[in-house]
């Protein structure tokens, strides 16, 4: 067993052991509630940058499938990588169980060079967390090495994330445009099996003139407002009526076009359980979140209203044009992981496709 | 909308006695949803006859029914009451089953009684196995392959369609009863004749045999939110009786895509089913292609929601109700954080597990097998971030001796066997297997249970396989923390290293190893928490809460529920808990039962979910500084504890711990007595069978053989001859090495009196005096208990007090006791005394409507307590506790009481006189008091004599009598109408043939004393009485007191009042 050890930006250190990749790394430290998922979760671009502290204890009970080419990763996982640059855990499973594992969680971080470390009270570290907000923090496995502290949120992490070409997916009659700022393979799937083409443009991708018959703002990492280009592109589109749905990241690059503000969360919403309420009903939706910035609902403009809020701190969770259909879900429809609750927005979207 | 027309009353539905499947998970369920409407200053009208729960406290339910829960009583209190609404959800299949016929003879709807919740047209989709799985294919939803069968020959072509082996379900039972995977035409013969006597309706299943199990708990509002609260997967795969199997919150081996799969599922149908409150569904789970079949679906709070509550703290039946009320989830506030909604699910940041606690070493004959038939009698949930730490928390929960997973005392002849054929002993078949060198490939071959499991076992295993390389001296921190962290106990490390587990404690502490304090608080850490639900664990560097600085008081909970100590403790400990808390103490509780209602999240000031152990609770004493312990109010357990945590220092409230083991030591005690002139029966510690033999011959058979420290009477029994005392003792002394056993004069025809009291400094404060219907012989929990006595002399009541005060004296006793003593001729003979609350507390405390619990805790706080004004003697009615079995569910058992206890649950209901309240209890626990037929069997000459009259009562009753040849002949003689049955099936009119067709409404077969254990034509005859669902007497005084009171009440007879009526 190497020792390992977290350091953060504030000086306190946690110390466990070291599985993975077994070298150092930075960036900033976050934390997800989610108890099952962690392919997913671990792979979903949005985490680009993070370090990622699972508040369960047990992970990588189920091993993780295997995924030889690009096709096998869209079929089991979020990307094309694990996006994650450490994972922090208290107990990693070595003797994983299940039909479609091929590996141990341990070995499949070590072929792409994650680092992670177990035995940590990750309680602690996320109460830790909670109460002074995301921190950086780094990874020390040899004490010998230097790293230097890192904070993701100053590069446009979109942009790493993003394919650089457009790539068509599905043959449906209807397309809709994708803006890959980060996106989760399950938004493509969730419009492919419903039959409607996706076309997936990189971030910055001008598609005023490109022919669909919808647009949606994918979710993705870091600081909405790093993302200069799509919110230039999305405001050009608001003049229209072309649907537009904005995911996470893309809901707040909608509502910076729209021409209201954003702001970072203490210490964001990672998890499979938020509770969202559609405003002016008693309808309740649980979610799957993955956020550090959230849209300010004072600053919405006239037309706009705040679609859902989150019912446990009341931070806006999503946003609707009065007149025009324009959606934004701060949460992730497309679950994976996690409840497939609040799908029904891909089918309103296609609908007004 | 729906809560501007909110019920004025409502009328809950109790669960009744505790038996096995339906246990005290309910008095939760119950004392939840009471609260929960108070708060909406709804009037609450509750009935059950379980007079020792916490919700028929009088700070609960505004009006108390001590009645039985049936159609009939439940109508006439609904004709008094006026409820204009009804929950059907809380008393378990009992009160749904009640609920279902109200709704279906039109008594509902007649007396304008609305059903609050899941409707009962939902109730009856989910209950009927038809019309369920019509409503799971509807929505295109698998559920597994299944027919109904009304007859026996329809279930044969059912399974003939579905092909063998195939699992037969029987429809409208709680646990599962009567169902099994049946491997051939004869099997399936035999399975359905018999549930034929209890149901119409049986269902043949494809059989799903090594697929995984998980439940699911669901909750829904009437605006159609839908969420799931938890997750649950079984160690055990299909097959086993999810209440029989070790189970984990939230699931484990399942991948995202699996787990979010069933929980859409789960709501697909819920949704579709339209329930509103809470319900459980239970899938299969195919563990090589992720393809799944829906079981069941539970429409009402369960063992499993309990479990589910508890386990991520999310107050399931608290929420129900309110949802019933017509709140939306998230107008419901998540009382755990204080500061999020109710509308969420649960994230843990820890694992639970529930281990069931049998005790099928208490029946004779059982069927120790394992199957779809739930025989646990009830269950421990452990806490902790590690599976390891967690499994082995539980075992030593369990309180069986087992100080671990991997043991040597435990003896198996077959390990194949024993793991492919589970019996409650199968976890640590499968221990001994893998230590053995067993590799987890073949252990999954023999049991189908997931890898993943079995290789967190074979961690413990080699880790007390690696432990064995060390000394206390030699043991490194590295290693004392990584076996800390998976679950060993100082004890199990001192037994594997060779030394003392003070020894060990010592080191750790030197080493600077101790559990850390954490937080349940639903949300995984993501907000703050104002929780005092905590727990210990091993894998952590942090404590979640500081040590409160005011004064507090530990009061220890009884653990599993078990036969001999259930519901009853439990009412002690959160009574005694709520006077701490009046009396101005901060209240911490520690207790490892999800079922009970001393675990709720707003009993105490702190609840550690801890074991009940010397360590933790050591852990916890010296972590958080309590002014002292109450050990008196949680039953055998803490009791058992007393000394050796007074050894470790601690401060014992109450009776001085010295005086416990005065009480207990059966040498120390009855020196007392002798010094006192207290006359008990002649008795002999025992060194050797010879010694044994000879004290026998001289004092005469029979004899009772009983060990010490020992709760309802494990391995005591009476012995005949010297054959029968030969075979005992060799079984009381596997059961207690470290205690010794003792040998005394049994007397026969003798009353049995108990004395509940509690006293203060030695002086006896309040007392109250109760009888055994049955004459000695019956163990007290078994007993049918009568206060105030109706028979014993008043001579002998103020004896009995005098004697009282004077062991009290001697004891200086301060808070509760009780005292068992026998009454012959006048001769009173003091037979033991506890030193702590007993199962009658509740009994006598309700009854006489004065709180022993709440009197004993103020005096042992050193307050003073104005003297009572009131006494027994101003009592102008009865209360009569009687027992519930649970014979019908553990197969093969011989339903015989004895002076072991067998019983699982009890009620007591309150009449003008005796026989009313007799006949009020006995209905409560399922008897029939409307016998057109009879069967006499009755063993020995004397008895035959005894019972004469009321075989002519029941003659003049028009009763139709079947006897058997002796009693017949007997009968017959006396000029009493009789028709004699044979014994043999062969020769008609046989027993059994009439048992099997049901010709006979009530059995009466009073076994012989000498009859041996075995398969004696008695003994089939019993078990045939209680297969088919026939009311079965096998006590004399019993028999006779039944004859006599249906003699003189009718069914309408019966008055319908409530508690306060009363006192």
């Amino acid at each position: 067993m190497m020792k390992a050890k977290l350091i953060l930006k504030d000086g306190s250190v946690f110390e466990g052991f070291s599985f993975g990749s077994e070298t150092g790394t930075s960036g900033e430290v976050v934390f997800n509630t989610g108890m099952v998922g962690y392919p997913e979760t671990m792979t979903d671009p949005s985490y680009r940058g993070q370090i990622l502290v699972m508040t369960y204890p047990l992970v990588g009970n189920y091993g993780v499938p295997s995924a030889t080419n690009a096709d096998d990763f869209f079929k089991y996982f979020e990307s094309g990588a694990i996006q994650i640059t450490a994972l922090i855990v208290s107990e990693q499973c070595k003797d994983f169980s299940h039909f479609s594992a091929t590996k141990s969680l341990s070995d499949w971080m070590k072929e792409n060079n994650v680092p992670g470390i177990y035995g940590i009270d990750t309680r602690a570290l996320t109460k830790k967390l909670r109460a002074s907000g995301t921190m950086l923090g780094k990874i020390i496995v040899d004490e010998t090495s230097n790293i230097e502290f890192d904070d993701p949120n100053t590069r446009n992490l979109a942009a790493e994330v993003s394919v650089k070409e457009p790539i068509k997916y599905g043959s449906g009659e209807k397309t809709v445009i994708v803006v890959d700022c980060g996106v989760k393979n399950n938004i493509i799937r969730s419009f492919v099996n419903r039959g409607v083409s996706v076309l997936r443009v990189p971030w910055n991708y001008n598609f005023s003139d490109t022919a669909a018959d919808g647009i949606l703002i994918s979710n993705g990492p870091g600081d909405p407002k790093m993302c200069t280009d799509t919110i230039a592109n999305v405001r050009a589109a608001l003049a229209d009526s072309r649907p537009i749905l904005g995911i996470c990241l893309g809901s707040q690059i909608l509502a910076l076009a729209a021409g209201a503000d954003t702001y970072k969360l203490k210490y964001g919403h990672r998890g499979q359980n938020q509770p969202c309420v559609e405003m002016g009903t008693k309808k309740c939706f649980i979610t799957s979140q993955n956020h550090g910035f959230a849209v300010d609902t004072k600053t919405l403009p006239e037309d706009w209203r705040e679609w859902f809020a989150n019912d446990n701190d009341d931070t806006n969770e999503g946003i609707i044009h009065i007149s025009k259909p324009f959606f934004g879900a701060q949460f992730h429809p497309e679950g994976a992981p996690g409840p497939d609750d609040s799908e029904f927005i891909f089918d309103m979207f296609i609908r007004s496709l | 909308m729906i809560r501007s027309i909110k019920p004025k009353t409502i009328l809950i539905l109790g669960s009744g006695a505790l038996q096995i499947g339906q246990a005290g998970e309910f008095d939760y369920s119950g004392s939840q949803a009471i609260k929960a409407l108070k708060e909406d200053g709804i009037f609450t009208v509750l009935i059950n006859p379980n007079i020792a729960t916490i919700q028929t406290s009088e700070h609960l339910a505004d009006k108390v029914y001590f009645l039985p829960v049936n159609v009939s009583f439940v109508e006439q209190i609904i004709i008094k009451e006026k409820p204009d609404g009804i929950l059907l959800g809380f008393g378990g299949q009992t009160a749904l089953n009640v609920g279902v016929q109200l709704y279906e003879q039109g008594i509902l709807e007649k007396y304008n009684v609305k059903v609050l919740g899941t409707s009962v047209e939902t109730i009856k989709d989910t209950e009927d196995r038809q019309l369920f799985a019509d409503k799971v294919t509807e929505v295109g939803l698998k559920v597994a392959r299944s027919i109904t069968a009304a007859t026996t020959d329809e279930a044969l072509q059912a399974a003939e369609k579905i092909g063998y082996p195939v699992m037969c379900r029987v429809a409208y039972a709680l646990g599962g009863l009567g169902s099994g995977i049946v491997q051939n035409k004869e099997e399936l013969k035999e399975k359905t004749d018999r549930a034929f006597a209890f149901t119409n309706q049986v269902l043949i299943e494809e059989c799903l045999y090594g697929w995984k199990e998980v439940e699911y708990e669901i909750v829904r509002d009437a605006y159609d939110n839908c969420i799931t609260t938890c997750s649950m997967e079984n160690f055990d795969p299909m097959g086993i009786h999810t209440g029989d199997s070790i189970v984990v919150a939230p699931v484990q081996t399942l991948t995202a895509k699996e787990h979010f799969n069933l929980r859409a599922i789960g709501l697909k149908l819920i949704r579709h089913l339209g329930v509103v409150g809470e319900c459980n569904i239970q899938y299969a789970l195919d563990p090589r292609s992720g393809d799944y079949r829906i079981i069941e679906v539970n429409a009402r709070l369960s063992r499993s929601s309990a479990l589910a509550s508890k386990a991520t703290g999310y107050p399931l039946a608290f929420v129900a109700t309110k949802l019933a009320l017509g709140y939306s989830l998230n107008e419901v506030e998540n009382i755990i954080t204080k500061e999020t909604s109710a509308c969420f699910e649960p994230a843990l940041d820890y694992i639970t597990l529930k281990f069931p606690r049998w005790d099928l070493q208490k029946f004779e004959q059982v069927n120790k097998v394992l199957g779809t038939e739930m025989k646990s009698v009830g269950e421990v949930m452990a806490i902790g971030r590690s599976f390891e730490e967690v499994l082995q928390k539980a075992v030593r929960m369990l309180d069986i001796g087992m100080s671990g997973l991997v043991e040597d005392s435990l003896q198996f002849l077959d390990l194949d066997k024993e793991i492919s054929q589970p019996t409650d002993k199968r976890i640590f078949a499968i221990a001994r297997a893998l230590k053995q060198g067993y590799t987890v490939d073949r252990i999954h071959e023999l049991s189908k249970i997931d890898r993943w499991f079995l290789h967190k076992l074979k961690n413990i295993v080699d880790l007390d396989n690696s432990l064995k390389n060390f000394t206390l001296e030699t043991l490194p921190l590295d290693v004392l923390k990584t076996v800390k962290q998976a679950g060993f106990s100082d004890k199990q490390i001192a037994e594997v290293i060779g030394c003392a587990s003070e020894q060990v404690r010592a080191k750790r502490k030197e080493l600077g190893v101790l559990p850390v304090v954490k937080q349940i608080d639903t949300l995984a850490a993501e907000y703050p928490a104002k929780t005092n639900y905590l727990y210990l664990t091993y894998h952590g560097q942090e404590n979640d809460v500081m040590p409160s600085t005011e004064k507090q008081v530990i009061v220890l909970g009884s653990g599993p529920y078990r036969i001999g100590s259930s519901v009853e403790f439990d009412w002690c400990g959160v009574n005694s808990l709520m006077t701490l808390q009046k009396c101005g103490y901060k209240t911490i509780m520690i207790n490892c039962n999800p079922e009970t209602v001393s675990t709720d999240y707003d009993v105490s000031d702190q609840l550690y979910f801890e074991e009940l152990s010397l360590e933790k609770i050591l852990d916890i004493y010296e972590w958080q500084k309590p002014i002292g312990v109450v050990v008196s109010m949680g039953g055998q357990v803490p009791n058992n504890l007393a000394l050796k945590l007074h050894k470790a220092g601690v401060n014992i409230l109450g009776t001085s711990p010295m005086q416990i083991d005065n009480a207990e030591s059966r040498q120390k005690f009855s020196q007392i007595l002798d010094g006192l002139g207290i006359d008990q029966p002649e008795w002999k510690e025992l060194t050797d069978l010879a010694s044994a033999k000879e004290f026998a011959e001289r004092v005469g058979y029979p004899v009772l053989v009983r060990p010490s420290y020992v709760l309802s009477g494990a391995a005591m029994s009476i012995s005949y001859s010297k054959d029968d005392l030969e075979l005992f003792l060799k079984k009381a002394v596997d059961i207690n090495k470290e205690h010794s056993v003792v040998i005394s004069k049994f007397i026969t025809k003798a009353r049995e009196i108990e004395l509940d009291g509690v006293a203060n400094n030695g002086e006896l404060f309040c007392y109250a005096i109760s009888e055994h219907l049955e004459n000695a012989g019956v163990h007290s929990g078994d007993a049918t208990l009568v206060f105030p006595p109706q028979k014993t002399y008043l001579e002998t009541t103020r004896r009995i007090k005098k004697i009282a005060k004077e062991v009290a004296k001697a004891l200086e006793i301060t808070g509760p006791f009780n005292m068992q003593l026998i009454a012959k001729d006048n001769d009173i003979k003091v037979i033991e005394c506890n030193l702590r609350a007993s199962r009658s507390f509740p009994f006598v405390s309700k009854v006489l409507k004065i709180n022993f619990v709440d009197i004993a805790t103020r005096l042992m706080m050193g307050q003073s307590v104005p003297k009572l004004s009131r006494s027994s003697f101003d009592l102008d009615y009865v209360g009569v506790k009687a027992s519930q079995f649970s014979f019908t569910r553990l197969k093969g058992s011989d339903p015989v009481t004895r002076v072991e206890m067998s019983s699982t649950g009890e009620v007591a209901c309150l009449g003008d006189n005796l026989n009313e309240a007799f006949l009020k209890s006995i209905i409560s626990t399922g008897f029939n008091v409307e016998p057109k037929s009879v069967l006499l069997s009755i063993g020995s000459a004397d008895k035959k004599l005894a019972f004469l009259e009321e075989a002519r009562a029941l003659q003049d009753m028009g009763i139709k009598i079947y006897a058997t040849k002796g009693t017949g002949t007997f009968l017959q003689k006396n000029n009493i109408q009789t028709e004699i049955l044979e014994w043999a099936e062969s020769s008609q009119p046989s027993v059994m043939s009439y048992l099997s067709d049901k010709m006979i409404d009530l059995v009466v077969a009073i076994p012989n004393n000498t009859e041996k254990v075995g398969i004696s034509n008695g003994y089939l005859a019993r078990r045939k009485a209680i297969d088919q669902n026939i009311s079965l007497i096998t006590n004399l005084e019993f028999a006779r007191r039944y004859v006599k009171a249906i003699s003189k009440f009718k069914m309408s007879d019966l008055k319908i009042k409530s508690w306060d009526e009363y006192v």
